[in-house]
Parts: structure tokens; C-alpha cells; sequence
């Protein structure tokens, strides 16, 4: 089983990365780019066949240490 | 006076620390790997020093946060220890909930190395009494992640409690509110990014590190 951990950092929270980023595709002549946000993606390789079970087990690896929820939000998605 | 430095694989901060409290308080500090599971006894201050944690890999000091000295440093204070943590350590100890909010990428994405004025917000601490409240120091940073951040209600309680430690005198960073160190509710913490250690001999580029030691060593001398 797969588990996939998108991290974020929250909504309000400024992205210096980002916005550099988005600074840099202006530069480029990419037209249009509003915003910008950089997160991150974890994949996971699971033994467990329970979806349930992994997905909870998932969110106590995000609480813990894969996201900082002072500044980050996280989504996991199971497959 | 006997202090412990604690070391984690990518700790590069650790020996100048170490010379600092020396310096100050006339003994070797302890210097304790990152596996061990508890600190020496006997140990009045710990300090967690600068440098690049387990390669700041997922975050800066989030590994470090969940090593197993770092629990016992966790304990320590609880139980009203001392800690100073400086630049990662101050990383390593936001990101072990041991001090409120967190250490984002700097605002201006580049990495600030330079000596900085410092506004002496608080001397109402054993890390800061011997300074003046209200005076400037001039003490180095060096990081790429300093821009310390928390929610409104951690930040109003910082601010009510008299918790906020250092302001740098002018954004260098985007901290919120210019802060650069912070002590914890009971005083007896403080993570601050700027380096004191950095600034404690004449052949440093400044001295003012000096006062942050030698309050620490009165602090203990007079408890």
C-alpha cells in the first residue's frame, strides 16, 4: 500500500520560496502566474493491507514529524 | 558551573559553544551525543548549539527534535532547567514543542550572515540580567531559516508575558515582529538565532555576547 503525504505550508502563511518562483515564471514571459505555493510530497511504502488503519497511522507520522502544524497544513491520500 | 553541549550529527556550533561556557564558567562542558539517552548529573545549563542537524533534511531541526537526548533536554527543562539554544538549537527547540512557534525560510529567501543589532527587549531573565533593557548589542546571525513565526494568540502572549527576549533593530529576516530570541514561560529557556558565542572575544568581531554568558553564570551563582 502506498501512501502519499502532501505538505503545505498553511493559507496566510508566507512562501518566500514561491514567490520567487512566481517572480522568476514573470521573468520567464509566463503570463497569468497569480500566486505561487511550494510544498512538498512524501511517498510512503506500507506493509499493512488496512486502509484505515494506515491512514490513521499516517496522520500521527504527520502530527509528529512529517508536517510542522505551526505553520504547515498536510493532505494523505491512500492508493 | 557545569554546563553539556549537546552535539547531533551536522552540529557545527557545538565547539564554540563549549569554548563560551569554558570562557564564563571555568569548567570543560559535558559535550553529549544525540543518542544518549539522558544528560550527566549535575548539569546546570544545557546548550544546543548551531549548525545543520541531521542536514536540515525535512525541516531545520526536525530530526534533532526527535532524537532521544532531545527528550531528555525536554525533561530537563520541565523540571526547571536551564537550556540556551542558539540558531539550529533554537530550530531544534521550536520543532520539539519545548518553545512556542516555528522557524520559517528567511522572507528574502537568502541566507543572512552578518553581525546584527539586537534591541534588549527583557532583562527580566537569567540569561539577560546583566544587560540593559532597552540598549542595542551587536551580535552575528547566520541562517537561511530565522523567520520566526507564530499565531496571534502565541504571539500576544509572548508579547504580555514579557517573553520576547531580542528584536533585531531593523527586519532582517521577516521575523514577525522582529523577534529574534525568545524565553519560555517560566524564563528559564531561551532560543535565540543570533550567535553570542560568536561574540564574546576581543579577536570576534564584537564582545557582546559577553553579557548573555556572564548572566548566565550569575543567575547560577546566586540560586
Amino acid at each position: 500500500m502506498k501512501a502519499t503525504v502532501h505538505v503545505m505550508l498553511k493559507q496566510g502563511v508566507l512562501d518566500p520560496q514561491g514567490e520567487a518562483v512566481r517572480h522568476a515564471l514573470g521573468t520567464l514571459g509566463f503570463d497569468g502566474v497569480e500566486g505561487v505555493r511550494q510544498g512538498k510530497i512524501i511517498e510512503l511504502d506500507l506493509t499493512g493491507e488496512d486502509r484505515d488503519a494506515a491512514h490513521d497511522q499516517v496522520t500521527r507520522m504527520c502530527e509528529k514529524l512529517l508536517a510542522n502544524t505551526v505553520i504547515e497544513s498536510y493532505r494523505i491520500e491512500i492508493a | 558551573m557545569r554546563a553539556a553541549v549537546i552535539v547531533f550529527p551536522g552540529s557545527n556550533c557545538d565547539r564554540d559553544l563549549a569554548v563560551a561556557f569554558e570562557a564564563f564558567g571555568g569548567q570543560k562542558p559535558a559535550m553529549v551525543w544525540h543518542k544518549d539517552t539522558e544528560l550527566p548529573a549535575g548539569i546546570d545549563i544545557v546548550g544546543v548549539p548551531g549548525g545543520f542537524s541531521h542536514g536540515d533534511y525535512l525541516r531545520c531541526g526536525a530530526i534533532a527534535a526527535q532524537a532521544p537526548i532531545t527528550r531528555a533536554v525536554a525533561d530537563f527543562a520541565a523540571k526547571g532547567g536551564m537550556v540556551l539554544g542558539i540558531c539550529n538549537g533554537f530550530q531544534v527547540l521550536t520543532e520539539s514543542g519545548i518553545l512556542p512557534g516555528a522557524l520559517m525560510r528567511n522572507a528574502g529567501i537568502k541566507f543572512v550572515c552578518k553581525p546584527v543589532p539586537l534591541d534588549v527587549v527583557t532583562t527580566d531573565s537569567p540569561f539577560t540580567a546583566d544587560l540593559e533593557a532597552g540598549s542595542q548589542i551587536e551580535i552575528p546571525v547566520s541562517h537561511h531559516d530565522g523567520n520566526y513565526f507564530a499565531d496571534t494568540e502565541v504571539l500576544a502572549r509572548l508579547k504580555g508575558e514579557d517573553r520576547v527576549a531580542f528584536r533585531y533593530a531593523t527586519d532582517i529576516n521577516g521575523s514577525m515582529d522582529r523577534i529574534a530570541g525568545i524565553l519560555s514561560e517560566n524564563r528559564r529557556v531561551l532560543g535565540m538565532m543570533p550567535h553570542p558565542e560568536r561574540a564574546i572575544d576581543p579577536l570576534h568581531s564584537g564582545t557582546d555576547g559577553a553579557a548573555i554568558f556572564s548572566s548566565i553564570m550569575s543567575s547560577l551563582a546566586t540560586a
